[in-house]
């Protein structure tokens, strides 16, 4: 491996070798964005705070919509024989829902928290690339959009969110909509695919002085692990939608039954793609969780190692177990036997976090915040998760349970109980660093219990339901076989649906708390929380450059062994504080760096992001479309590598020697 | 990978005397952390000036230091684990490759058999050709280190002129193909003939149009170095490239030997 550096040589405008490139130069037509305000200065920007703060937007407005179709699901559910969907118009909706949520919410969910905080939390001024971060976020976005405009164009996918052959192919399926929904996860895949590139750059390649990996806040280490996961599961799923798309554009037959194809090919390929997935979905959560807890503890994290390492081992182990996916689709015994066993052991490394967690609690003293509450729930919920989850591990068991509500009632679990919930925990605990002011902790803490309430509602009850036989993705019920008593499947559905709703006040009360604490809540101080990570180490919101003065990392829990100082003796430990959040970050600004190279912001990233739809409704509807949208990404790509990532000055308008980018050069990659 | 706390500015070792860019020192006693050290010149931040900054600081622009600190510009080398942005971004980039080349390998070798009898892998390969386009192939792969042997010695006319011939190699190579699609598709194999014919031409062709990218890389980079547009260290740039070529041959080594090599 070429791993050996020679050094960089020193920029051009100081040596002079190279002629400078300058607007004009660069584009003919164009100069680079230079805007700091307005709505142009987020358009363009490659500031990776404000991409992660445009990550969270979309990605709470897909929450939103996912929601609106689990609302609509679980009406249509809510008594016998419902009417309000039509069979067609459920099975787009549930497979909608998924789809949504997995890859539209909790995937740019994950990735909004890792853009803004990783660089906080290593000490670092950006990402590697911040012009591919930026490209990320459009592409997700386009490709977002694109999925979800197949219901304007003849009815969304309906196939599942696993999209199973051979019942993905035409025949059964016939609307443009799995080609949308196929077509708009390369789009978004593309973003996660150099999010996930980006990231592990930056974290391996950009920490601060002092900050070893072993000093890393344990977010970081979480999303350090899920872009490995994405790295080499993008791929997978990519190499399967492509099948799938030659297959219903082109006439292969890559998963017909009738032409000798193997349908398992699908199942297997999905699922490398699929179980990594899932714990995309919830090991960024872990993370949160894992800073929420010691800060309203007043402890360090419990066996910190432990914590990092299982996360690790979760990332390494989730690759062996994709079949237990399809425990019922006849791969033979000893297949089963195997990933079984691997099943249940990836449950070890996950119970070692989950006691971790409850013994840093063990002897704190608990402040229970909403942010505190919501980390607690988490560790409950999907504590209950992961036990059904071992019910499934156990394949004659999950053979019974196998596309019944049971799985559905296991899955919500983990990942609303899960992920959800430490996303929550994440908004209320960084929301006075993100925004400056402090959600208000009453309206918060009834979100709290109406989620948590709601989802026991919904999601518990499934369990009953599930285990009497009725099945996932049935878009009704009959009273006739509704059952008696206690089990009556028409009381738990009723209940399923009530839970549902339930949830959504406390989403409502979430978005009404937002609303509220914007317009009229004072400014946060600097420390509400007394944290211990170096995010909180700078003003709130950060600067646009992040840390006045890189900071120099001595210790895990960095903010926090400035703030105090262990008085105790003989093993016992006695915290007195010697400064102040104050006090430490004006220490860090009086020593401050007086030339900071900022990236600059940029076209390409979003004219190219948007010309992969065009590409794409191209591939559908004409071919020529297709080409023009390929000419158009092309030209993006040309206009991305002749533009230097460092603003020339006279890309400044007017270029005058002191405008406010001339000093503001870069701190990441020329990519 | 070196942790923060060893002595920084990882020395650029194993340099050829007179290799690559100019030498830029080592002279660093620890890695830096503040950029104040670093007179670069321009203006401090407005309103962020400390009272105690000296006046002389915003007047050193011509003072940069030549030496191995500097650690922002062009994905500086001043990195955590001194291997620079760029070349650990296409490193992740190409393993995250192998899992899309593995994906379709295995597919095709779960349907090389599955064909109606007449038309197989064993009736229609023509391996003498594809050994010779396979060998071209490979072959660009030397001239390719060639170029960037060039371009490390600072010898940008021979770095354009390897690259134009890893270019011409390359294209050889998919002239290559496209003749054997050609003459397979008049022989009756077409795309939906059989799974098998599916499977191939996925897989070759994304392999095709792999080296397709590759080569409009090369000729643009080429375009690049003669109009000096190149952003960055040019020498890392032609490396890069270079990765991606080198990746995209070895890929075919896995697939000549799995699709044409063994009698299915």
């Amino acid at each position: 491996m070429a791993i050996i550096e020679r050094p960089a040589p020193a920029p051009s405008r100081l040596v002079g070798a190279p002629p400078r490139v300058t607007a004009d130069t660069s584009y003919g037509v164009f100069r680079r964005p230079v805007e700091t305000t307005g709505w142009r200065s987020w358009l363009f920007t490659v500031d990776h705070k404000k991409i992660g703060i445009m990550y969270g937007v979309a990605a709470f407005a897909f929450f939103v919509i996912g929601g609106l179709e689990a609302l609509l699901i679980r009406a249509q559910l809510a008594g016998p024989d419902g009417t309000l969907l039509s069979a067609s118009v459920y099975n787009q909706m549930f497979t909608m829902h998924a789809t949504s949520m997995v890859f539209l919410f909790a995937m740019p969910m994950a990735a909004a928290f890792g853009n803004y905080f990783l660089p906080l939390q290593i000490g670092a001024r950006d990402v590697a690339f911040p012009r591919l971060n930026a490209f990320g976020f459009w592409c997700f976005l386009a490709g977002a959009i694109f999925v979800n405009l197949s219901w304007f164009l003849g009815g969304a996918a309906d196939g599942g969110w696993f999209m199973y052959a051979p019942n993905s192919s035409v025949p059964f399926s016939p609307t443009h909509g799995i080609d949308f929904w196929g077509l708009g996860l390369q789009i978004t895949g593309i973003a996660s695919l150099t999010g996930a590139i980006n990231l592990i750059v930056t974290v391996l390649n950009m920490r601060t002085k002092g900050m070893s990996l072993m000093r890393m806040p344990v977010l970081t280490w979480m999303v350090l692990v899920i872009q490995f996961l994405l790295l080499f599961a993008i791929p997978v799923i990519t190499v399967a939608l492509f099948l799938l798309m030659f297959q219903r554009i082109f006439g292969a037959t890559f998963f017909s039954v009738a032409d000798g194809a193997d349908p398992l090919l699908w199942q297997h390929l999905f699922w490398i793609f699929g179980h990594p997935e899932v714990y995309i979905l919830v090991l960024p959560s872990f993370g949160i969780v894992s800073e929420v807890l010691p800060v309203f503890s007043k402890k360090p994290l419990f066996g910190y190692p432990f914590v990092v390492f299982s996360g690790a081992a979760i990332g390494f182990v989730g690759w062996g177990v994709w079949a237990h996916h399809m425990f019922a689709s006849g791969i033979g015994p000893v297949s089963v036997m195997v990933f079984s066993i691997a099943t249940m052991a990836i449950a070890v490394p996950t119970g070692v976090k989950i006691i971790n967690w409850t013994l840093t609690m063990w002897g704190g003293k608990l402040k229970f915040t909403t942010a505190m509450l919501f980390a607690i729930g988490l560790v409950v919920q999907f504590t209950l998760g992961g036990l059904s989850g071992v019910t499934h591990a156990v394949a004659p068991s999950d053979t019974q349970q196998t596309d019944t509500y049971y799985i559905v009632a296991h899955f919500h679990y983990v990942l609303f109980g899960g992920a959800v919930l430490g996303f929550f925990a994440g908004f209320y605990y960084w929301w006075p660093k993100v925004f400056g002011k402090c959600l208000d902790e009453r309206l918060g803490k009834i979100n709290f219990w109406l989620m948590s309430i709601g989802m026991n509602l919904t999601f518990g009850p499934m369990h009953i339901i599930g285990l009497q036989g009725q099945p996932r993705r049935m878009y009704v019920w009959t009273e006739a076989r509704a059952g008696e008593g206690f089990f009556n499947m028409g009381f738990w559905n009723l209940v399923a649906s009530i839970g549902a709703f339930t949830i959504a006040v406390g989403v409502l009360l979430f978005i009404f708390n937002v609303v509220k604490t914007t317009r009229s809540a004072p400014p946060a101080p600097l420390d509400p929380w007394d944290a211990r990570t170096l995010e909180w180490m700078t003003t709130s919101p950060p600067k646009a450059h992040n840390f006045d003065a890189l900071p120099e990392v001595h210790a895990l829990d960095e903010f926090f062994h400035r703030k105090y100082e262990d008085v105790g003796e003989e093993g016992h430990h006695d915290l007195r504080r010697v400064a102040t959040a104050e006090e430490i970050l004006a220490g860090e600004e009086a020593k401050g760096d007086h030339h900071i190279h900022l990236p600059s912001p940029s076209y390409w990233p979003m004219v190219l992001a948007f010309s992969l739809p065009v590409v794409a409704i191209g591939v559908i509807y004409a071919p020529v479309v297709a080409i023009i949208g390929a000419v158009f990404a092309l030209l993006a790509m040309f206009g991305w590598a002749l533009e230097p990532a460092v603003a020339d000055e006279s890309d400044y308008e007017p270029p005058a020697d002191d405008a406010p980018g001339t000093e503001l050069a870069t701190v990441g990659s020329s990519e | 990978m070196s942790e923060p706390g060893e002595p920084g500015g990882t020395p650029p070792e194993q340099k050829e005397p007179g290799a690559g860019a100019p030498d830029l020192g080592t002279d660093t006693s620890g890695p830096v952390d503040t950029l104040d050290q670093i007179p670069m010149g321009g203006v401090p931040e407005p309103g962020e000036t400390p009272a105690e900054q000296s006046p002389d600081r915003a007047s050193t622009i011509t003072e940069m230091p030549t030496h191995g600190e500097h650690r922002d510009l062009e994905g500086g080398h001043a990195t955590t684990t001194g291997l620079s942005n760029n070349k650990m971004g296409m490193w992740l980039f190409l393993g995250s490759e192998c899992l899309l080349f593995g994906g379709l390998i295995s597919t095709y070798m779960l349907y090389r058999g599955r064909h109606s009898g007449s038309i197989g892998p064993d009736q229609i390969y023509d391996i003498p050709f594809t050994s010779v386009s396979s060998f071209v192939l490979l072959m660009s792969s030397l001239t390719m280190v060639l170029a960037v042997s060039s371009i490390t010695r600072g010898d940008r006319r021979n770095a354009k002129l390897w690259l134009v011939i890893t270019a011409l190699l390359g294209a050889t190579f998919l002239g290559g193909q496209v003749y054997e699609f050609t003459t397979f598709y008049r022989e009756g194999l077409g795309f939906t003939t059989s799974l098998f014919s599916s499977s191939f031409y996925t897989l070759t062709g994304f392999h095709g149009t792999h080296v397709f990218v590759g080569i409009i890389m090369l000729l643009s980079l080429t375009g690049m170095l003669s109009r000096r547009r190149v952003t960055g260290d040019e020498a890392e740039v032609v490396e890069l490239v270079g990765l991606y070529w080198h990746f995209v041959d070895i890929v075919w080594i896995v697939i000549f030997t799995l699709v044409y090599l063994i009698p299915a």
